[in-house]
């Protein structure tokens, strides 16, 4: 196949304040970068849209958003673009919604390279394919230098929750079942890598992932489900900690079921930090009877995102605190919630 | 992990705790009468909440936690100095992470990069180096802190500050040494230690033999200790031992780490670049003679105490700890950390009253953060 490629408009190597200036650049710019990529259906500033998962009595709609600011913009395993679909997918999924619409909003500050915008606008365009969502629509700014950091992105989210589905934090009893889709605490790892500051070199990449078509995997086979969090910002840790208060249950974790690569324990072993607070891009927590455990597992490693399941814990009545871990070396430890940011010690 | 988890292994403990156990009932130790021993290293603090140690040992064993928390032990003058010199719009201020949020009197340098100050967390004094270079119109100001085991870096750095003719760059000295805290605190008539856990990073540099006095003037037992669980369990049954059998010795048990005279290298560079202080405050424990120390005069360039009128430089400031604040007779092994009336309430890691919340190495946040305080509370 031989297409002729149409002549580019956009000549400049890197974003200007023209861009934004609601002039000829700017449209150059949407036009080129955004709605070649995105696709968003008719030319409308809104977006008009119809489900089929719509008209079935007791559906619900599911809203979501999030703003995405990172540095550095490229890491290994994805991009700000990558995490701006995923988290955005993964906050519509874990609450039981299946993601179908994405809205993206640009900040670029002056000076940013076309070249790296279009590579992160790629990017968003694989993963959501990936996640069977479309980007609608969208809108950009351009801002002087100095008043953004290279790129901030706000997507938000529609999703439809089928009928019947309520999963609710406050649902977990004691003797339900925690279990994690894989390794925790890469995302976190392989940012901090990175940022060069430690000058540690590792092959951990983020473990930035969508995680829709797992969480319908798990809501098929395990009918009660009781509730899942994608265990961003504040790791895991915080994640139990939040489910475990919402339930008025207490969570009880075993250290040596915790599926860590040897790689991000070694990171936080040099710098004090502790992997369960490390953020993920595409791990999430989930809770589901004893019953449906068995189920649940197989069902979450028949997916991509899932191969690595495994169960870290389980609900107990509510103790002192609300989340405890047994330790590989026998001993006991309460796990908080993280304290301000994780700042690597002195000595 | 290798050269880790060997030393994490639960059935090497099982016997390492029955061992400490038949040792402990042979000295007579019980919950009433225990053998205090003295964890000196913040680090070793912890390792001990970390894996519960305190809980697992025999019962006639109390650990009271030492002074070896560098950011625990920084007076608030200091931090309000830090501040001071970060908030001069000429500076970019440079810091272990760490360091960041002990409170001064009015601020923390997390609060004063908030308002404004350029203030830079670094993972070394190499990188503040590097940022001197990169910007040679302002002054870079590394924030000098810790005991012997961070002294060599901050040193070398100023050493090659001077050989390469770096100009903007300055360190604010608060290095400490851990050898006049010890003896501080077996001067105090109210303190009561049977024996000593000592520091395994600090001693990598200065070796065994600076610790003699505590065994040949003192007459109590020391060993040196590695952070893993395993180290820490042997180091504690080493003690016992000693205890048991009428011994008072300097005792190795971090040998892998630990060489006997120390890091000559280290040394040599601490010994260049730097000088005793006649007197050093400790927050919690008052000025202590020859415990801190200063920069030469040869290298008095890339002093900041010097460049900004500060400090020890400056009239003396005293600043009064926060009222109810109960730091300092916890920090002499006075006072249980869940027995100060603040913990939990005024003072916790998120509103830190005193130091020892503050770092994660200082035994208030180490009792809060790994909950044996919280656990022993709701089951009484």
């Amino acid at each position: 196949m031989n297409m002729a490629a149409p002549i580019s408009r956009l000549r400049d190597t890197r974003v200007t304040l023209a861009h934004g200036g609601g002039g000829r650049a700017m449209r150059d710019l949407i036009d080129e970068i955004f709605v070649s990529a995105f696709g968003p259906p008719g030319m409308e500033d809104q977006a008009r849209l119809t489900s089929n998962a719509l008209v079935e009595p007791g559906a619900r709609l599911a809203f979501t958003t999030d703003s995405f600011v990172i540095t550095p913009l490229e890491f290994p395993g994805g991009d700000i673009g990558t995490i701006a679909v995923c988290g955005t997918v993964n906050d519509l999924a874990v609450g039981g919604a299946k993601p179908l619409w994405l809205s993206a909003a640009f900040i670029i500050e002056e000076g940013t390279e076309i070249a790296l915008l279009r590579r992160i606008v790629a990017s968003m365009v694989r993963e959501a394919a990936a996640a069977g969502v479309s980007i609608v629509t969208g809108d950009t700014k351009v801002v002087e230098k100095g008043s953004a950091d290279g790129i901030f992105i706000t997507t938000s989210g529609v999703g439809v929750i089928a009928p019947g589905r309520d999963l609710l934090a406050e649902a977990i009893r004691p003797g339900d079942v925690a279990i994690v889709n894989g390794m925790l605490g890469d995302h976190g790892a392989a940012i901090l890598a990175a940022r060069g500051d430690m000058a540690l070199s590792t092959a951990v990449e983020s473990d930035c992932q969508p995680l829709g078509d797992l969480m319908a995997a798990v809501c098929a086979a395990a009918p009660n489900l009781r509730a899942a969090r994608d265990a961003t910002r504040g790791g895991v840790a915080s994640a139990l900690n939040e489910m475990a208060d919402a339930a008025g249950v207490t969570v009880r974790l075993e250290e040596t079921k915790l599926p860590l690569r040897a790689e991000v324990k070694g990171m936080c072993e040099i710098l004090g930090l502790d992997p369960l607070y490390l953020a993920n891009e595409g791990t999430l927590v989930l809770f589901v009877p004893e019953a449906e455990a068995a189920a649940a597992l197989a069902a979450m490693r028949g997916t991509a995102a899932g191969a690595g399941a495994t169960v870290i814990g389980r609900a107990e009545p509510r103790g002192p605190v609300p989340v405890v871990m047994n330790s590989a070396f026998g001993g006991s430890r309460v796990v908080d919630m993280l304290v301000g940011e994780q700042l690597p010690r002195i000595c | 992990m290798r050269y880790v988890e060997e030393f994490r292994d639960p059935k090497a403990a099982k016997g390492v705790l029955a061992e400490i156990a038949r040792v402990a009932d042979q000295i007579g130790a019980t919950a009433q009468e225990p053998v205090r021993i003295m964890e000196i290293c913040g680090g070793h603090t912890h390792a001990i909440f970390r894996y519960g140690l305190d809980k697992l040992v025999h019962e006639g064993i109390e650990f009271i936690h030492g002074p070896g928390c560098p950011v625990c032990v920084l007076p608030m003058a200091r931090v309000d100095e830090c501040v001071e010199i970060a908030e001069d719009p000429r500076v970019i201020f440079t810091t272990f992470g760490d360091a960041m949020r002990v409170p001064g009197t009015k601020k923390s340098l997390l609060q004063a990069k908030a308002d404004g100050a350029d203030i830079r967390m670094v993972y070394s004094p190499l990188d503040a180096l590097e940022l001197a270079r990169r910007n040679p119109d302002r002054e870079v100001v590394f924030f000098g802190l810790g005991f012997e085991t961070t002294t060599p870096s901050t040193a070398m750095t100023i050493q090659a500050a001077a050989r390469d003719g770096i100009g903007n760059f300055s360190v604010f000295c608060n290095h400490i040494t851990v050898p006049p805290p010890i003896k501080a605190l077996l001067d105090d008539p109210y303190m009561q230690l049977d024996g000593f856990v000592g520091p395994g990073h600090v001693s990598m540099v200065i070796g065994t033999h600076p610790y003699d006095f505590i065994a040949e003037d003192y007459g109590k037992p020391l060993v040196v200790a590695g952070f893993e669980p395993l180290d820490l369990l042997q180091s504690v049954l080493m003690v016992l031992q000693q205890i048991r059998d009428g011994r008072a010795e300097i005792e190795n048990q971090y040998g892998r780490v630990v060489p006997e005279h120390g890091n000559p290298m280290s040394l040599a560079a601490i010994a260049d670049v730097y000088e005793e202080r006649p007197t050093f405050e400790w927050r919690g424990l008052g000025e202590i003679d020859a415990s801190g120390l200063r920069i030469r005069k040869a290298y008095a360039a890339f002093d900041a105490e010097e460049k900004f009128g500060i400090g020890y430089a400056a009239p003396r400031r005293v600043v009064e700890e926060v009222e109810g604040c109960a730091c300092g007779a916890v920090m002499t092994g006075r006072m249980k950390p869940t027995a100060c009336p603040q913990f939990g309430k005024g003072c916790t890691p998120d509103m830190p009253l005193g130091a020892l919340m503050v770092s994660s190495e200082g035994a208030c946040a180490a009792y809060w953060t790994y909950g044996g305080a919280r656990m022993v509370e709701a089951a009484e």
